[in-house]
């Protein structure tokens, strides 16, 4: 299977590949995927105290497309508010990578792991 | 255009020159274009030769008669014949089949659709070097057992089965006995005039010869008897119609006749090549072999690199063409079979790359290769959430996941 520009863009410029400390109250963490299916994305955002993401890590093991859709996605949402990030749908991602249907998932996964990071940082701020 | 190194001769390999040079003497109004089966003028005759003269070819490699040979269109169409083949003919006698999870799927949707035609399979458990223990084979044999079906060499991770015993296993229990040899025929010797073997099934294009060629070994003492599986002008003795495709014969013919004259020195420049690659590996981390090393064909290296998944693997590793069994390479999602049934981890199977070598390799394919696949597990590594888990001393196992 070819894999488009972006794809491979991404893939090989991965932007925002890193680690922010998951106990600080201001970062939340999503973890998603299994290593059984072949993709763990784990993606984190860091918000400054008028609730707008100004940092966002990722590391992911998975497939070309599954790296792509994170890295995409930390560019996304940084400037954004958590509520405008947890807005992202997973076709977005689909229709700026041109992921092709086998690849849906990957972009699934990527929606899956920013709800779960701002899941987690909401469920810090109690 | 710099193409890549190809490193995937278990998949096919590049047909010979000397093959492709011969073949083309038999398509045109200048060549020997006849139909092999019209006996009465030049034409045919020709054509009949040089059919004659690859079966001769064919069944030298192997120590078989010629008129064992059945010319098919690839190994597909031979595990097919012999299976159905013998089910059918034989189904009065017994309606039990043996086989192995880790054979290809030409043997396993082969003995899937007789399950649904009546027929009973029991599909055994290789140890975790993929190789068959003889004993589970003994027990799995019933009064009714008719046919037994294991792969000489595996097509993923390249053990080589002890056709020998499990044959004299079939012979002292009147079970006849088809190994499917696409990956092992001319690489490892094969002599079926002393081995215990029934149906061999032989594909051209994994030995530089052309694709859509290939052949089924019929034993002829004891005689083996088939059911056609494609009915029509009675060629190959009723058992396979069909005009048969000069061309692809003599590629074959001349593919065969090559790996008999060059099979010893050239394995042993394979093998020399495959330590090396495997060499190059072998102070990495968390590095695993898939499949015994030692009862293995030369050129196959399965090799999982933990924590990096296959196919992104693939995509770092693009100047170099190999497989993977991860499950991104298929759409089912589900990773390689053939590692799960060793009892690899999921994420081991999804990590695992094949890397096969053949006639064209060289020393400096290798040495790049090596370079390349270190530089990239290290990148897709510093990348990986599960080896930063695994850094941490996180036992990936006891981890609650979010399937999905």
């Amino acid at each position: 299977m070819a894999y488009g520009k972006k794809v491979l863009d991404h893939y090989e410029n991965p932007r925002n590949v890193g680690v922010l400390d998951k106990d600080a109250k201001n970062v939340g963490t999503g973890m998603v995927g299994a290593p059984a299916c072949g993709d763990v994305m784990r993606l984190q955002i860091q918000v400054n105290d008028k609730g707008v993401i100004e940092d966002a890590k990722f590391k992911t093991y998975g497939c070309g497309s599954a790296i792509a859709s994170s890295s995409l996605l930390t560019e996304w949402v940084k400037g954004k508010t958590v509520d405008e990030a947890s807005e992202i749908k997973n076709t977005e991602i689909v229709e700026e990578l041109e992921l092709p249907p086998v690849k849906i998932h990957c972009s699934v996964l990527a929606e899956d792991a920013i709800k779960a990071a701002i899941n987690d940082l909401k469920s810090k701020a109690g | 255009m710099l193409t890549p190194t190809y490193m995937d001769y278990s998949a096919t390999t590049p047909v010979d020159f000397r093959v492709a040079k011969k073949m083309a003497n038999y398509l045109t109004m200048e060549g020997d274009f006849g139909n092999a089966a019209s006996r009465s003028h030049y034409y045919g005759w020709q054509a009949e030769k040089a059919v004659d003269e690859a079966r001769s070819q064919v069944a030298s490699l192997v120590g078989a008669d010629p008129r064992e040979i059945v010319w098919t269109s690839g190994a597909t169409e031979s595990d097919n014949l012999a299976i159905k083949g013998i089910a059918n003919f034989y189904h009065k006698r017994g309606k039990h089949i043996i086989t192995m999870k880790t054979e290809h799927k030409a043997i396993l949707d082969t003995c899937r659709q007789l399950e649904r035609e009546g027929f009973e399979v029991t599909y055994l458990e290789p140890l975790s070097s993929g190789l068959l223990d003889i004993n589970v084979f003994k027990d799995a044999i019933r009064e009714d057992t008719i046919l037994a079906s294991i792969m000489h060499v595996n097509n993923e991770i390249g053990v080589i089965q002890d056709i020998q015993s499990i044959g004299d296993v079939c012979r002292e229990h009147k079970i006849f006995f088809h190994v499917d040899a696409a990956q092992s025929v001319g690489k490892i010797s094969i002599d079926l005039a002393s081995l215990p073997v029934d149906l061999m099934s032989f594909s051209a294009h994994k030995i530089y010869g052309p694709k859509g060629m290939g052949a089924l070994y019929v034993s002829r003492k004891p005689r083996v008897r088939l059911e056609a599986q494609m009915h029509g002008g009675g060629h190959e003795r009723g058992m396979r119609s069909g005009t048969l495709a000069t061309h692809q014969i003599v590629g074959m013919g001349e593919a065969f006749a090559i790996a008999k004259a060059e099979m010893l020195v050239e394995g042993k420049k394979i093998k020399q090549l495959r330590d090396r690659l495997l060499e190059g590996f072998s102070d990495m981390e968390e590095v695993v072999i898939n499949g015994d090393i030692e009862q293995r064909v030369p050129g196959n290296l399965n090799i999982s690199f933990n924590y990096v998944e296959g196919e992104s693997l693939m995509m770092a590793i693009s100047d170099v063409a190999v497989s993977s069994g991860s499950a991104c390479t298929s759409a089912s999602l589900e990773p390689s079979y053939v590692l799960r049934a060793l009892g690899r981890s999921d994420e081991l199977a999804h990590s695992s790359i094949r890397f096969s070598i053949g006639r064209y390799t060289t020393e400096k394919d290798v040495d790049d290769t090596i370079r390349l696949v270190r530089e990239k597990v290290e990148k897709l590594r510093d990348l990986s959430p599960l080896w930063d888990m695994f850094k941490e001393g996180i036992d990936l196992s006891t981890v609650q996941w979010a399937a999905h």
